[in-house]
């Protein structure tokens, strides 16, 4: 018998008796075409053999080095007291909390890290996550659409990351590029036909947006301003609720999530009240139950697909629910101080980074562009350069493929890894 | 004793100002001045309003808060189409490997080769699971695979310069995210009926399938828990008018090792890795919904695969891409977990299979005479009942949890009034079985009255759930 079944011979029989069937294959009688081989997979390992193995593929990764690539997911601290929380099997191993009555623990979770999303982006609503940073922008692209009647086309820079305009196009919106410039998007020409405008701060390249203008050129057109933004930049740049937006998206992975080779990572969603209903997702409000006592629900659920069906504002059912409770648990323990600290850190060693490299004679893309923790530093060789800081025990930054490196700095990174990096390019340039 | 108070509360009422819940090490560069390097009007100017707690507080916050929340480490828990299955511990403890825990997704290929190898032979142990040849690991969770199915479908008659294909056919018990699905990406859904057997209406689906059709998302087994039997032949209708057949794979754990969709001639699927191959769905995700297709749909597949490289592996963009659908590999960690899943199951898998169809024809034969089963012979994974006439299925749903069981999926599939479906999953015993098939017994007996204070014995009584959607209050 498998290995988690509990079957022993004695209840298979007993079982099939009170069925009425002879044997277990009498219970795949109306099975056609039916499949009568042995599934040609490798045999059975114990656990022991199958985790030995997973080292054994770990081993077959580089890790354990200083991490300077970004891009969309960041190398940050993440306090051990998450994977305690998150790894709690009464939260782990639930299903959607369809029945409230017994499943208050993550309601309540979730409810609380909306209004982390809430706080963070300055916009009253946000849903309980979707699947990551690009599925959020491209959900807010399809948002933009509805809210607007109009076709679902959105104006977007080289500053949005690549990756989310590529899922945003295979979600078969319109995307029109506006230009860029020195750093950051001119949003002084936006097409008065489209949906949404899009605006990422900061920036794929780190830099910090024009928020405010992108509200006011998307308003002045009839559209909607849809602001990406790293969550954990909004503990020290002014809310994109502030400075117009409609829409805040973006990835949560920096909130206690770790790197895992791109996921799971979780998507936040905020937006205006008057919105809400446009909101694709779950969200969980707050009521009461019989006795009064306060409880939380999943609401709003004529805009999902088990109700709407094929009029739902999405298809999407399963979310990221263990993750945004991880961002949840993060943001409790860093609090309103520690989420600046973590930034101010990031800020301060990407920017010793940049100062440092500039002293050896490299040069900024962008040197007069205001940055967070992440710059493109110019290299007529990335790949050189990579494999030199491999060889010192340094993951590098992302070769841009135009004679420029993307590079990411965190909380995480020590001056003296900072100063070995400078080194290995001085020498490697 | 514990204070309302306490139990109830939000984090963020259980904290003080000034109070930190995490130390960082201390700066060892000098602090750049914030209004130096970056645009004043760029700054916030007030803080953001979260806790301001002590790691204590909220380590204690949250366990409490896991304690009001049942899964299935805690309760039997026979959630119809979601296949709520042990999660082993074996899974979390592969996806917390440094090795992989801090992978960076941008690594160039040859620093992950190990998770490249994973992601290959998980592409091939559900190749061999499907039976289609080529598999794309990247879709999110299971609606993101149907998604991307049908976009696939949809970029191929684009090639094929065929632009009549505007319709998607959905049978009536199809899941939600099916029609949803085909709206995203841009077709009309139309519905299918059903036969005595619950099964699609052949005579029905050939009368609607023409040139005008560009799929059939069918469920299989179907979300009454019933075997497809005609699939092929449905398969042939929708070929002869050259539309494909899709399957939703969420309730692939009836399937293993007893039958291939690619025997039946299905062109393209997706699987629920967090249903079928076990890992936890965490309250509401993450999952992966990766998807199967054949060869005649595989240029189409989402950027990237993973392909064989000399002795390593590499990324590649199929030809014909319908693009990304995630921003770096799709859900690598729940991939990761269900490799280990296969992995300590190889051949064996197929007595997952037995087990849970076992499980449920048992419940179903138990059950009979008590409840009505609409339709009544073998089932496979799951069994669709509705309780006697007269009584609730919300009823009976909150007299199960006063019994310690987590309720079965109810009012779906929507074609069965009063539908209770119940999922049992194979790693459930016979003893928790027949204690459960109690507890139904019991509660077809009771009177509405009696149920109608039900759940008492729970974190909360019955909720006014229009007061939360009428007065929306969504954050603190
Ligand atoms: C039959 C069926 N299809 C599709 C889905 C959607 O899967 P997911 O929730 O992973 O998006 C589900 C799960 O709820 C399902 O039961």
């Amino acid at each position: 018998m498998a290995r988690f079944t509990p079957h022993t011979d004695a209840d298979i029989q007993e079982m099939l008796e009170a069925i009425g069937v002879e044997t277990l294959d009498d219970l795949f009688a109306d099975v056609s075409p039916k499949f009568e081989d042995p599934l040609d997979l490798p045999p059975v390992l114990s656990e022991y053999e199958a985790l030995r193995d997973v080292e054994a593929r770990a081993g077959e990764n580089v890790s354990g080095m200083p991490i300077f690539l970004g891009a969309g997911a960041y190398d940050r601290i993440i306090p051990s007291s998450i994977s305690a929380i998150t790894g709690r099997g009464e939260f782990l191993t639930s299903y959607t909390p369809y029945q409230p009555e017994v499943s208050q623990g993550h309601l309540q979770a979730i409810f609380e890290f909306q209004s982390v999303i809430s706080e963070l982006t300055g916009l009253e609503v946000s849903n309980a996550s979707v699947y990551e940073g690009a599925n959020a922008v491209a959900e807010a692209a399809l948002m933009t659409a509805r809210l607007t009647k109009r076709d679902p086309k959105v104006a977007v820079s080289a500053g949005l990351n690549p990756r989310y305009r590529e899922v945003v196009e295979t979600y078969r919106v319109e995307v029109v590029e506006l230009p860029f410039d020195g750093g950051t998007t001119d949003f002084s020409a936006v097409p008065d036909d489209v949906s949404g405008v899009f605006v990422q701060s900061p920036n794929f390249f780190g830099i910090v947006e024009d928020i405010e203008a992108a509200s006011e050129a998307a308003h002045g057109v009839g559209a909607l301003c849809v602001a990406v933004c790293d969550p954990i930049s909004l503990s020290v740049l002014e809310t994109p609720g502030n400075l117009g937006a409609d829409v805040a998206v973006g990835e949560a992975q920096p909130l206690g999530m770790p790197l895992i080779f791109g996921g799971p990572y979780a998507g936040y969603m905020a937006t205006h009240e008057k919105f809400v209903r446009q909101l694709p997702g779950r969200i969980a409000g707050e009521t009461v139950d019989r006795e009064g006592k306060l409880a939380y629900v999943l609401t709003l659920r004529g805009r999902e697909q088990d109700i709407r069906r094929a009029k739902a504002n999405s298809n999407i059912c399963t979310n990221q629910a263990v993750t945004a409770l991880a961002a949840t648990v993060y943001a409790a323990l860093m609090g309103p101080e520690g989420l600046r600290e973590v930034a101010e850190l990031s800020i301060s060693k990407a920017h010793y980074l940049a100062d440092r490299l500039q002293d050896v004679g490299l040069k900024l893309r962008y040197p007069e562009a205001p940055f967070l923790w992440e710059f493109a530093v110019e290299m007529p060789d990335v790949d050189r350069v990579n494999d030199a800081l491999l060889h010192n025990n340094i993951v590098g930054g992302l070769d841009l493929g135009d004679g420029a490196m993307l590079v990411a700095v965190t909380e995480k990174r020590t001056k003296r890894e900072l100063d070995v990096f400078v080194e290995v390019v001085a020498n490697a340039g | 004793m514990l204070g309302e108070r306490s139990l109830e509360s939000l984090i963020r009422d259980k904290g003080r100002e000034g109070r930190r819940g995490y130390t960082l090490p201390k700066p060892d560069v000098e602090r750049t001045d914030l209004e130096k390097v970056l645009p004043k009007k760029s700054l916030r100017k007030e803080k953001p309003g979260l806790p301001e707690v002590d790691e204590p507080t909220a380590i204690r916050h949250y366990t409490n808060l896991s304690r009001k929340n049942w899964g299935i480490d805690t309760n039997f828990y026979p959630l119809g189409s979601c296949t709520m299955k042990h999660n082993p511990r074996a899974n979390e403890a592969a996806a917390a490997v440094p090795g992989f825990a801090n992978l960076h997704p941008l690594q160039p290929e040859s620093g992950a080769r190990g998770a490249l190898r994973v992601m290959h032979e998980l592409q091939g142990f559900l190749s061999e699971i499907s039976g289609l040849s080529a598999v794309s690991l990247q879709p999110m969770a299971g609606a993101q695979g149907e998604l991307t199915s049908i976009l696939m479908v949809k970029r191929y008659f684009e090639e094929a310069g065929d632009e009549g294909r505007t319709t998607v056919l959905v049978p009536s018990t199809a899941h939600g995210t099916n029609p949803a699905t085909a709206s995203m990406a841009g077709f009309k859904s139309v519905e299918v009926g059903l036969d005595e057997h619950g099964c699609v209406d052949v005579d029905e689906l050939r009368a609607l399938v023409d040139e005008t059709t560009a799929a059939l998302m069918i469920t299989n087994p179907n979300t009454c828990g019933v075997y497809e039997r005609n699939i092929a032949e449905i398969a042939e209708i929708l070929h002869e008018k050259g539309a494909f057949l899709y399957m939703d794979g969420a309730n692939m754990n009836a399937n293993l090792g007893r039958m291939r969709p690619a025997d039946a001639a299905v062109d393209v699927m997706h699987f629920n890795l967090h249903k079928t191959f076990s890992t936890p769905h965490g309250g509401g995700g993450p999952g992966s919904g990766a998807i199967a297709c054949s060869e005649v749909l595989a240029p189409f597949r989402p950027d990237p695969v993973v392909e064989r490289n000399g002795d390593g592996f590499r990324f590649a963009r199929p030809e014909k891409t319908i693009g990304r659908v995630s921003t770096f590999h799709g859900n690598f960690g729940v991939l990761l977990k269900a490799w280990n899943y296969i992995k300590m199951h190889g051949p064996e898998l197929r007595d997952v299979t037995d087990m849970a169809v076992l499980n449920a024809n048992y419940v179903r034969a138990r059950l009979r005479g008590a409840y009505r089963i609409p339709y009544d012979e073998l089932c496979k994974h799951e069994v669709v009942v509705q309780p006697p006439k007269g009584k609730k299925a919300l009823d009976i749903a909150k007299g199960l949890i006063d019994h310690g069981y987590h309720p079965p999926t109810i009012y779906f599939p929507l074609v069965v009034k009063e539908a209770m479906l119940i999922e049992p999953t194979e790693t459930e015993s016979k003893e928790t079985l027949d204690d459960f098939v109690g507890a139904m017994l019991e509660l077809a007996e009771s009177t509405p009255e009696d149920l109608e204070e039900a759940p008492i014995h729970a974190p909360t009584r019955r909720l006014d759930e229009t007061r939360a959607a009428r007065q929306l209050k969504a954050r603190w």
